[in-house]
Order: structure tokens, then C-alpha cells, then sequence
């Protein structure tokens, strides 16, 4: 049987094999924020072990709280800063060059087809829209990538869920991945690496495919993967074009990382979008999904447009297509946090900010914040947030809210009715 | 090598994700042992009530994929602070299971009508467990009821176990 992109990875990554079915990879990227890593860096401290095994391999970010709120927050930049210092990583992003981990990184081409990357934190599956094997872990698993640049995992299974039909106007990313996870369930591929493949994969943007392979990890995803194409070349063309003579010699290079044909799936799911509509979730797991229009009246609080999921340029650019004019229910407070700096200049040379002011949004900096219930919109008990972000869990954006995920269409159409609405845009 | 028995909490419900266990706002902590009031703090279910129900126990028993979600680590450290190193369910999220015998601590699995025994036969009562490692068996006692249970992990996982964690197995081999 043929190889799929994870095992293909993994072959080319492995040092040791400790037991049956753990493999050992060597690590090409390490990367860390002020959440998960401060304790990391203590104990390597503790243990007489305070070193890293190749700076310019460990990419480095203050994102989840920042600027910080108080004195802890101060104290997990300070651990950080200080220790990217002292160890000479220069890839370190501070406050004002900081960003959303999972937009920043691809935006600065850290991440290439046929990398193995590890980050303390669950939707680093995100890049594997590079073509990448990427996953998120514990603080312990990262201070050893730190520390030695390797990291086990099982032997990776696949799920190939194959995307087929045509993407109704209206219908983005986020709804197909709300649907395929209402599908196969939070425990649908836990232990597995999902192969997002098909002619709606093929066709999608590298924001797309991130936006799909983010939320992996929320059916128990080890990583989502999209095989290396076109469009992934000409993403990475400006990171890459001293390395290769054209990008199609690039493209020849990545296809030794695409799937046999016969490749050796544990599951092959055929997953067709031509009927899908806008989606959104209604309890506490991200495989509570439902259509848009069941949920259609539902009153919400706050709305917010962010985060790794669904902060990037292209989602601010299809919200403010949807609020241009108008302006937000008198009902709700509405906040849009651009992913990164750069997001947030392309969206002031483009007018989106101007647009997003007018209507009533508060523009906050790139930053975690509200999706974790950590700074920037906490919600208080009782409240319910329309979000383009990733989990719903019980308390998730703070203590006793409700959040519903849903596309930025969706949450920028929310915003206008102060209660769950289709977008304009969905013309079914 | 940790201690993995004691008294049993049991936990009736799947999909109980890192943010139940340990919501992100306690996140700012450095030191593991100010996790110790919050564990479980967010985790909402009839019959269930953390500042009662978690003291004095040692051993977590529970359903399908526990510790879904975030990839946090503070969710084992938030168990271990307040003396709970074993978790035995009928399944684990993979990041979760990883971060437990990273730290020296168990998840293990078992079938899923073994674990419904367990609920219907204990759930409610006050229940001990006793973990042999090396012999790969749990027994659980309660009120005159005894039942003993194999269990399997892995060679690594035990070498984990028994080395107390991931770091210095991997910084002595790698």
C-alpha cells in the first residue's frame, strides 16, 4: 500500500522507535507563547538544563493576553522575553510586532510542506494547510522539543475526508468544517491525522485551509493536513525564492510529500458541500451544529470576529462586505480583533477598519484574548457571544457564557440583527 | 514512581474537556500548586459538585474523551495538585493522555462495558482502588463489593511511569 502525507513525513523525520507504534521525530519547527512555555522554561531552569536546541528553529510570540492585563500576564512575557534574550532567538515577536501564533507564523513562511511542528497549544494543527505535520502538545512535550528537538507520537493513522460539490455563494470554510465535525463527532478522529483533500480543498485559499485545519483538533485531530499545491507554492514564493529556481521547481520538490494514490487511509470520508448552508453550533461542543436558519432569532450579547480560526485578512475583508452601510443592533457590543499586525494594516490601507468603526465595532489589537475567556471581551454569566472563534465549551469566554461559532458572514449579519441571521451573501 | 490508588471520583459524562478541569483563566498561574482550588471548577453535571465531591480523592473515573481540547498541561497538574495521578476511562484525547504519563501519571484505558460496570456497580458508593503497575490490574472495593480489572499500557508508557516523566528519558537517549 501507498504512504499518505503524515506517513511520508514521519519517514523522513524518525530517530528512534521506542516501542511499538511510538515513533520519535526530529522536530524542524518549535514554536512558543507566553501561555504554555514560562513553565517549560522554569523547569529546564530547575533541572540545570536551561538550553535550546537551535534558536533559529524556535519561533517565539506574546499572543494570548497582550498587551498584558496584570501582573501574572507581565510576569509570562517577562519569563519569555528574558529567555528568548538570553538564548539568542531572534524570531521573537513582542508586543507591537505580536500576533494571533496560528496567522503570525504562516504569514512570516515558517512553516513548509514536509515540516514536523510542535507548539503547547492545541489548534497548531492549523498549519498543517502547508502540507505539514503539525500538532499540538503539553508543556512537556515542548520543553523537550526545546531542549533536544524531537517529540513521539504514535504512528500516525488517516482519516482522508474528501470535499467534493460545489461551495454554495455564501458558504465559507468555516461551515464546511462546523459540518464535517457535527459529522464524525468531537471523538471522531482523535489519534488521527485528517487529510482534508477534493475539489473544494484544491480550490480554497491558504486562509481557507487554515480556517480547516484549525479546528482538527476540535473532532480529536492530531493534525489536519492539505496536500502541498500551487497555491501553497505561491503562498510561500517571497519565503522561498532563494531556495528554488521557479516555483515550479518548488512544486516539483513539495510533491514528494502529496499521497500515493493507494495510500493506506484507516477511513475515507466522502463529504459533499454542494447543499451545505452557513452553519453555526448551539451547546457546548463544537459538534453541537446545526443550519444557520434553525437557530435564525437567537438573541445574542456580544459579537466577536478574531481569533486563529477566523482572523484573518480575508475574514475581515467578507465581514465588513457584509456590514459596509450599516450598523450594529443597538442590542449588542460587536469586537473585531485583527490576527496580526499585518492583518490589521492591510485592513486600514483597505478601508475595513474605517468601515468596521462606522458601524459600531471596537478595533481591538491582534491578540488571543476574548476566544479563551482571558482579556478583550470576556463575557459576564448569562451572556451569549456570536464567535468566529473555535471552542463553545461551557465557560469557554467566560464564566457561564454561551458562545456560538459561526462564519464571520454569519457573526457580521448577527451583529446588524442582534440576533443569530443568515449574511446577505447566502442567497439560497 | 507517583501513588495511583485510593478513593474514586466518579465523573458520568464523555467529551469533559481542559477548560472543565481547568478553565484558561487560572492560566496566569506559574506554579502548579495554585491550580489546586480550581480543578474541575467549570465542569456543570446534575449530582456533581467540585468543593464537595473532589476532596480526599486519589483516583478519577470517567467516560469517553476525557480531556478534550485545549492542549494545556495544567489540566494533569491540576489533578496532581490535589492528588489524583490516575485516570481510568474508556477513552483519552491524544494530548491529554501524552501530558499524563509525561508527567509520570496514568491514563488508562478500558472497555467500554468494563466502565459501565464500574458506574453501575460503584458509582454512588464510596469506592476505593488499588493499582498494581506492575501487575497491570486495578481493584476496586466498596460496601463488601470487590472487583479486580486488568489493564494494559505501553512499555514506553510504563518506562514514563516509571522514570517519572519525559524529560530526562528523552534528554538521556535523544
Amino acid at each position: 500500500m501507498g504512504r499518505t502525507i503524515a506517513q511520508k513525513i514521519f519517514d523522513d523525520h524518525r530517530i528512534g522507535t521506542p516501542d511499538t507504534d511510538v515513533q520519535v521525530i526530529r522536530l524542524d519547527a518549535v514554536f512558543c507563547h507566553e501561555i504554555t512555555t514560562p513553565p517549560a522554561i522554569v523547569d529546564l531552569q530547575q533541572r540545570g538544563k536551561d538550553r535550546v536546541f537551535d534558536p533559529a528553529r524556535i519561533k517565539v510570540v506574546i499572543d494570548h493576553v497582550s498587551p498584558a492585563k496584570d501582573s501574572k500576564t507581565a510576569l509570562q512575557g517577562k519569563i519569555l522575553r528574558e529567555w528568548a534574550r538570553r538564548h539568542g532567538i531572534v524570531d521573537f515577536f513582542d508586543i507591537g510586532a505580536n500576533g494571533v501564533c496560528h496567522a503570525l507564523f504562516p504569514e512570516k513562511g515558517f512553516v513548509r510542506p514536509g515540516y514536523t511542528v510542535i507548539m503547547g497549544d492545541s489548534h497548531t494543527c492549523t498549519h498543517g494547510a502547508f502540507g505539514a505535520f503539525a500538532a499540538g502538545v503539553g508543556t512537556t512535550d515542548l520543553e523537550v522539543g526545546i531542549l533536544k528537538g524531537v517529540c513521539t507520537f504514535k504512528t500516525p493513522e488517516t482519516i482522508c475526508i474528501n470535499i467534493t460539490g460545489t461551495l454554495p455563494n455564501g458558504v465559507f470554510a468555516k461551515d464546511v468544517i462546523l459540518s464535517v465535525i457535527g459529522r464524525i463527532g468531537v471523538n471522531g478522529a482523535t489519534n488521527k491525522v485528517i487529510e482534508f483533500a477534493g475539489p473544494v480543498v484544491d480550490a480554497m485559499d491558504m486562509e481557507s485551509r487554515m480556517t480547516l485545519c484549525n479546528m482538527a483538533i476540535e473532532a480529536g485531530g492530531t493534525c489536519g493536513i492539505c496536500a502541498p499545491d500551487r497555491i501553497s507554492v505561491d503562498y510561500l514564493w517571497p519565503f522561498i525564492k532563494d531556495e528554488y529556481d521557479s516555483p515550479e521547481a518548488a512544486l516539483a520538490d513539495f510533491s514528494k510529500y502529496l499521497p500515493d494514490p493507494d495510500a493506506a487511509y484507516a477511513q475515507t470520508i466522502d463529504h459533499d458541500v454542494s447543499n451545505l448552508t452557513p452553519m453555526v453550533t448551539f451547546g457546548y461542543k463544537p459538534d453541537n451544529v446545526k443550519p444557520v436558519s434553525e437557530m435564525a432569532g437567537t438573541r445574542v450579547d456580544q459579537v466577536y470576529i478574531g481569533s486563529c480560526t477566523n482572523g484573518r485578512i480575508s475574514d475581515l475583508r467578507i465581514a465588513a462586505r457584509v456590514l459596509a452601510g450599516k450598523r450594529i443592533n443597538n442590542t449588542v457590543r460587536a469586537i473585531v480583533s485583527p490576527a496580526t499586525p499585518k492583518v490589521y494594516n492591510q485592513a486600514l490601507e483597505e478601508g475595513l477598519i474605517k468601515t468596521f468603526m462606522d458601524t459600531g465595532f471596537c478595533v481591538t489589537n491582534p491578540t488571543c484574548g476574548a476566544c479563551l475567556g482571558m482579556s478583550n471581551g470576556v463575557l459576564a454569566d448569562g451572556e451569549v457571544c456570536a464567535a468566529t472563534t473555535n471552542r463553545n465549551f461551557n465557560g469557554r469566554m467566560g464564566k457561564g457564557g454561551m458562545v456560538h461559532l459561526m462564519s464571520p458572514a454569519t457573526a457580521a449579519a448577527t451583529a446588524i440583527a442582534g440576533t443569530i441571521a443568515n449574511s446577505p451573501l447566502y442567497t439560497r | 514512581m507517583k501513588s495511583f490508588s485510593g478513593k474514586a471520583l466518579f465523573l458520568d459524562r464523555s467529551d469533559i474537556n481542559t477548560d472543565e478541569i481547568i478553565p484558561a483563566k487560572y492560566l496566569t498561574e506559574i506554579s502548579r500548586d495554585a491550580l489546586a482550588p480550581y480543578l474541575l471548577e467549570d465542569l456543570k453535571f446534575d449530582g456533581f459538585d467540585p468543593t464537595a465531591d473532589i476532596a480526599d480523592k486519589s483516583v478519577v473515573v470517567t467516560r469517553a474523551n476525557f480531556g478534550c481540547g485545549s492542549s494545556r498541561e495544567h489540566a494533569p497538574w491540576a489533578l496532581e495538585v490535589n492528588g489524583i495521578n490516575l485516570v481510568v476511562a474508556e477513552s483519552f484525547a491524544r494530548i491529554f493522555r501524552q501530558n499524563m504519563f509525561n508527567c509520570g501519571m496514568m491514563a488508562v484505558e478500558l472497555p467500554v462495558d468494563t466502565i459501565d460496570k464500574l458506574f453501575s456497580t460503584f458509582g454512588g458508593h464510596d469506592t476505593t482502588v488499588e493499582t498494581d503497575v506492575d501487575g497491570g490490574t486495578i481493584t476496586v472495593s466498596a460496601e463488601g463489593m470487590t472487583e479486580t480489572i486488568s489493564f494494559t499500557i505501553s512499555r514506553f508508557d510504563a518506562d514514563l511511569v516509571a522514570s517519572g516523566g519525559w524529560v530526562d528519558f528523552a534528554d538521556a537517549n535523544y
